[in-house]
């Protein structure tokens, strides 16, 4: 008996045109598509009604307020401080940077000084965040292209160990409520820097297991790259921030432009994208991570002592005077900022929050036209949104 | 009903000897399939619970379906705001009998922190029949456990038959509900009088 070695010879197969040719009674109609708001892949109540022809997408509408819980309107009728748990449920994601582009926004507006101290733990904390929301949205952009579980698992296990790390410090796991004006809550437990630095440490190892799981992968390569590609100029004008606009190129981060916080003493670089397109992205974000590392190794040896709140905050019968102040950081998502008007009441008179993901959102359709539907759902995926900040 | 002992002698032979009720109820109760739906905060936290640290597959729950067509389980994670909540009623009246409803987190029970706000529905119960309540914001993935646990305990006692059995077995209960449309200023009806009615203050 012989087996046949030889390969079998190629097939060609006729391919059916996409559209057909104009003018012949096979053209095609357009259909309307609404995705969502309950759709596994639109990471939340999020609608993007699609016009489809064929596969294409000829035209995209997000539509919002699936989510619209009236945030700005309570901040308004409630103390300063009495907002610092809503913010939490903005990005719910990353409660602990929200807290402090709010704290900002709040000791510009009454000039408070923040410790030493306070400030390393910001940077703490807010770098941890930045870690498990990176890690995560990575997961969810491959569960959106098909690798459920998996990739998914992998990130929200090291996910877990940070939010234990944020529980035993605030008391909550995602809503931390943790920065006040002008400080912090509560001084550090005992030991937790040590569990800190364990984290960290071990993190890089976590990191090269999963790029050397997924970043060569054929699929992902293949649903990635070339896919959903964003003009930099278009970026730029659209007023996009975060890993969106870092993956076109343009070399913007609010931790380099604005130096708040203490960033300009730790030594860190800012990744770059080339393509603007969905696997930009992804790598940014993982790169992205890795710098967080570094200062989070930075920021863990030289945690000094001392108060961490100013001793000149109240926080009952908290007052600023009238005037108007802009504060922004750099969130794992974009530029967060929160815009306040004090009248010199007890709550702010105009409460506003500039939400990274909402802005990033509004070129959805420049990205998406042209491609098929499936690339639009990895799109979308890469934006990395939260509907709790895109409706507020 | 089957004495406990003689059921205990005639296992030790290997003659395993139960009730319909408990067999049917004994499948069901193990393998609640849960509609993936996520409204807001507390649906991050229902994926922590099936990812591994949690595991809500050791109870049976893990096949999460896209399609209520296919689900048995609506967990309402997070805030219901005027704009979802007909499509959450919809939703629920596509899933076909016998169906359960969580109400998870503070925003599905009441509104929550939200609940001074013109565009947030104060609890889910006004529209839908929820078997369990979870409170939180957002609830632990022990806390989601629990209820589910606490779900397959009430599946448990149904009733086969009688005047107590449950609502997908009575041809005359409600399965679907109306869906509420967008009136002037709230939604309409703004809530269901078979399910919910305002608490009346006595001063």
């Amino acid at each position: 008996m012989s087996v046949a070695t030889e390969s079998p010879a190629p097939r060609n197969y006729e391919v059916v045109p996409k559209t057909s040719p104009e003018g012949s009674e096979l053209d095609g109609e357009l259909l309307e598509v609404a995705m969502g708001p309950q759709h596994p892949s639109t990471h939340g109540v999020f609608r993007m009604d699609v016009v489809l022809d064929g596969e294409t997408v000829v035209k995209l509408k997000p539509v919002f307020g699936y989510l619209h819980r009236n945030h700005e309107k309570i901040a308004e009728n409630t103390s300063y401080l009495g907002s610092m748990p809503y913010t939490d449920r903005l990005d719910y994601f990353c409660s602990l940077t929200n807290n402090w582009a709010y704290a900002l926004a709040v000791e510009k507006l009454a000039g408070l000084q923040v410790p030493e101290r306070a400030e390393f733990i910001r940077v703490i904390t807010a770098e941890l965040t930045r870690l498990q929301n990176h890690t995560s949205v990575c997961g969810f952009l491959l569960q959106d292209m098909g690798a459920l579980g998996t990739p998914l698992m992998y990130a929200f296990r090291e996910r877990e160990k940070i939010l234990d790390l944020f529980e035993s410090l605030t008391g909550a796991r995602m809503m931390c409520n943790y920065m006040r004006f002008g400080g912090c809550r509560c001084d550090l437990p005992p030991g937790w820097l040590d569990r800190v630095r364990k984290i960290v440490g071990d993190f890089p190892q976590f990191l090269d297991s999963y790029e050397a799981l997924l970043n060569t992968n054929e699929i992902l390569l293949a649903r990635t790259q070339g896919v959903g590609r964003l003009p930099r100029e278009l970026a730029i004008s659209a007023g996009v921030t975060g890993p969106m606009l870092r993956a076109c190129g343009v070399d913007y981060d609010i931790r380099k432009v604005d130096h708040y916080g203490i960033y300009d003493r730790f030594e860190f670089r800012i990744p770059l994208g080339e393509q603007g397109d969905v696997y930009d992205r992804y790598m940014i974000r993982l790169l992205e991570i890795r710098e967080s590392l570094k200062i989070l190794q930075q920021a863990l040896k030289e945690v000094p002592g001392g108060p961490i709140i100013d001793p000149k905050a109240k926080l009952r019968s908290f007052r600023p005077k009238v005037g108007e102040a802009y504060g922004r950081i750099e969130g794992p998502k974009g530029e967060l900022g929160f815009y306040l008007i004090s009248d010199g009441s007890p709550n702010p008179y105009r409460y506003r929050v500039r939400p990274p993901s909402l802005i990033n959102l509004t070129i959805l359709e420049d990205m998406c036209l042209g491609q098929s539907v499936a690339d639009a759902v990895v799109t979308l995926g890469s934006v990395d949104i939260v509907l709790g900040e895109v409706d507020r | 009903m089957i004495e406990e002992g003689l059921k205990n002698e005639l296992a030790k032979q290997g003659v395993v000897l139960t009730t319909l009720q408990e067999l049917y109820n004994w499948g069901r109760g193990n393998s609640v399939w849960p509609l993936s739906f996520g409204l807001a905060c507390c649906a991050i936290e229902m994926m922590a619970a099936s990812m591994a640290k949690w595991d809500i597959a050791r109870f049976g729950s893990e096949v999460f379906r896209p399609s209520p067509r296919q689900a048995d389980l609506m967990i309402v994670a997070g805030t219901v705001t005027k704009k979802m909540a007909p499509q959450v009623v919809r939703l629920y009246n596509q899933m076909p009998e016998p169906k359960y409803v969580i109400a998870m987190g503070a925003c599905a029970i009441s509104g929550g922190p939200f609940k001074q706000g013109y565009n947030v529905l104060k609890g889910i119960d006004r529209l839908l029949p929820v078997d369990i309540h979870i409170p939180g914001c957002p609830p632990r993935p022990e806390a989601l456990l629990h209820a589910l646990i606490t779900l397959q305990k009430k599946i448990e006692i149904e009733a086969l038959t009688g005047p107590n059995r449950p609502r997908h077995l009575d041809a005359d209960a409600p399965s679907e509900f109306p869906v509420p449309q967008f009136g002037e200023h709230d939604i309409v009806p703004a809530m269901n009088p078979l399910l919910w009615k305002p608490t009346q203050v006595v001063r």
